[in-house]
């Protein structure tokens, strides 16, 4: 009872002080500039809501968001051309940020997609007027309950949920401090960082607002169940590594690490990291929506607004894979014998269901979802490949997808009837001759998901596969193929729905939407279009963007 | 005291969490739940960091991290629930199934589907329809 026993009190009277080990914090204020603009601008937009008049705030915070997201865009690409991508790539912030290819790529994704999404956001064109303002897809006042006099009251005094602005803003700086988390602990807080913003957005629906709270409260559920499983598994990785800096957690499996006795007990017992390393990795599937962790996606991408939806999808996917790949790459290359197999069975689980079940789907916003699940699958193919090639190949296939799906998203949005957006798909029929230039822009967003040659969604999937391929996981390809044929279907189907069938009396109408719907769709189909018919050139920076820093 | 200890009864913690969030039907007692699992969490963290005489002490620091983003996903879940609750006069989850796999077409599934509350006709009426049905 005495050499192993640790004293809980006397620890630091033993050891000589330990605050002389303690280096001064020195952060790098200028390569972690991108995320500091937008956090910068999310709280800038908070005080637009304090102190600006309301009829004020619309035009303000539209203002703050793009100018914020833009800066940032620069700050990104100024960091990439000064050489953080390759060369001068190093960890920041004390070692909780790493600066390095992946996670500028990733970033500079991340930011153009909410800068995209903040136009969609703001779109006010398309329900029709409420007491002659123009109204845009977010409740009047989030607190009131629909139907309610005090709702009544909150539409007449033409009351706006401006908060979004900043909601997005934050879940943004989130999203592009989680691919680039260098330790557990920025892992974790970033994480909730862009979920706990998620969560109120999905609530803020104007039409169909039980609907829109329903998919928050799921989304909210499932969202903390998930955290609380990644944050068990940081813990026991923490317990097993005595540390929580990833470099750190690799050095002590690769066993180049100084040992402690005390680290020697715990390092001895290996349940630790593979149960510790698992249920991280499970904490990430959740939110990349990976079989079986996926069951929230249909519910919140159906129930959210769908500007939401489509920002949501597109850019917490781009987030969550790069935490994913740099987890693995980074921590856990050592036991990749243990990990390689699990997740070569969540890859073709998640590819086969997401594709079949999406076969069954009748509402677009849940085809879309299910659609979404498949994809998760084939980009995990390429997580798994384990070589550079792997990586840039996931980086291009994030980048071109989240393109498409804010894209799709965003003209589901203007397919209505007199209760807001007509979703289910029996309504889309003969669209293509009523609005042709509509069904034509879905139509290619369509193609570009099955995977169709001078699409974006080819080329990904031809990096992706390929990376496969010669990382040895020949199977997995073959049977990303099939699912794939089996994606094209239903893809196909709702085209020849679209454009060969008679269309209904009383079906919905196409709204006109403003400048900036149109330019969030015309952006999506030019970035498809640019990806698919010249992929070389961003093929070639994600391939210069692919390794990680350790 | 031997690491084993508080290991194992962060494990039992986190399991009593896991059984809550799975078998409870109160949104707000599958918050509590996920409570439990998150302090399983801290005594695991503050327990690893005494074990391992950590000299930064990135256990005891994630611990504070942890409690400070549990309390405001705590707010931010219990105003979520509370919305549900005031709209519907429940907070069972089982009873969350507007959306769900049904592929039923829209005229006949429109029963259940929420009101656009921007008509001016269409809501209270149902709404209190809806309410009664739900407590009764």
């Amino acid at each position: 009872m005495t050499g192993t026993i640790h004293s809980l009190w006397t620890t630091a009277a033993d050891s000589a002080t330990p605050l002389d080990k303690i280096p001064t914090p020195k952060i790098e204020y200028a390569q972690l500039s991108p995320v500091l603009i937008v956090f910068g601008a999310a709280v800038l937009g908070i005080l637009v809501e304090a102190l600006l008049p309301r009829r004020s705030r619309y035009i303000a915070q539209l203002g703050v968001s793009v100018t914020g997201l833009a800066a940032a865009f620069a700050a990104i690409v100024a960091l990439a051309a000064d050489g953080y991508a390759s060369a001068k790539s190093h960890i920041a912030a004390m070692g909780a940020v790493a600066v390095d290819g992946p996670a500028l790529f990733l970033q500079g994704t991340i930011v153009l997609v909410a800068l995209v999404a903040a136009f969609t956001f703001a779109e006010r064109r398309l329900d029709p007027l409420a007491h002659g303002r123009r109204v845009d897809s977010f409740a009047a006042q989030g607190s009131t309950v629909p139907g309610s006099e005090q709702e009544k009251r909150a539409v007449r005094a033409g009351f706006t949920t401006t908060e979004v602005f900043p909601l997005l803003l934050f879940a943004v700086g989130g999203m592009m401090i989680f691919p680039a988390a260098n330790d557990l602990l920025t892992l974790f807080v970033s994480l909730e960082v862009f979920s706990l913003p998620l969560y109120l957005l999905c609530a803020l629906a104007r039409r169909h607002r039980l609907l829109s709270q329903e998919a928050a409260v799921k989304y909210f559920l499932l969202g903390a169940f998930s955290s609380a499983i990644l944050l068990f598994g940081v813990a026991l990785l923490y317990g097993y590594a005595g540390t929580i800096s990833y470099g750190g957690i690799a050095d002590v499996i690769s066993g180049t690490a100084k040992m402690t006795p005390a680290l020697a007990n715990t390092t001895a017992n290996d349940s630790l990291l593979l149960i510790g390393g698992a249920m991280v990795v499970v904490g990430l599937l959740f939110k990349v929506a990976a079989v079986p962790f996926h069951m929230w996606t249909p519910d919140v991408y159906q129930g959210a607004p769908t500007p939401v939806t489509g920002f949501m999808a597109a850019a917490t996917k781009v987030a969550a894979f790069g935490a994913l790949l740099r987890l693995l790459y980074v921590v856990l290359p050592g036991i990749r014998w243990d990990w390689r197999p699990v997740m070569w069975g969540v890859a073709i689980a998640t590819m086969v269901i997401g594709a079949i079940i999406a076969v069954t789907q009748t509402d677009v916003k849940r085809l879309l979802a299910y659609s979404s699940i498949a994809h998760a699958g084939f980009i995990l193919a390429g997580v798994i490949a384990l070589s550079p090639d792997g990586v840039s190949s996931v980086l291009f296939y994030l980048a071109a997808y989240s393109f498409v799906t804010l894209g799709a998203f965003a003209v589901v949005t203007l397919v209505r009837d007199a209760g807001g957006e007509a979703t289910h798909l029996s309504r889309w029929a003969g669209l293509g001759r009523r609005s042709p230039l509509v069904a034509a822009v879905f139509a290619v967003f369509l193609l570009a998901f099955a995977g169709i040659p001078l699409t974006s969604g080819f080329a990904g999937k031809f990096a992706v596969f390929k990376a496969a391929a010669q990382g040895g996981a020949v199977p997995l390809v073959i049977i990303g193929v099939i699912s794939s044929a089996i994606a094209a279907f239903f893809y196909i189907r709702v085209i020849v729905l679209m454009f060969f069938s008679e269309p209904q009396p009383g079906g919905p109408s196409v709204a006109v939407p403003s400048a900036l719907t149109s330019t969030a769709i015309a952006a999506g189909v030019a970035v498809t279009l640019a990806l698919g018919v010249a992929p070389q050139y961003f093929l070639d920076l994600a391939g210069k963007a692919s390794v990680f820093v350790r | 005291m031997h690491l084993a200890y508080p290991a194992v009864l962060a494990v039992l913690l986190f399991c009593v969490g896991l059984y809550g969030v799975l078998a409870r039907r109160n949104a707000i007692l599958v918050l509590m739940s996920v409570e439990l699992m998150l302090n399983a969490v801290n005594l695991n963290l503050v327990a690893f960091d005494v074990w391992l005489r950590d000299t930064l002490h990135a256990g005891q620091a994630l611990t504070l991290f942890t409690i400070t983003v549990a309390a405001a996903e705590i707010g931010i879940g219990l105003a979520i629930v509370l919305l549900v609750y005031r709209n519907r006069g429940t907070s069972d989850v089982d009873k969350l199934t507007d959306l769900a796999d049904t592929g039923t077409l829209p005229d006949s599934g429109s029963a259940s589907i929420a009101p656009a509350t921007d008509n001016p006709a269409d809501t209270a009426a149902e709404q209190a329809l809806r309410a009664r049905e739900q407590t009764a």
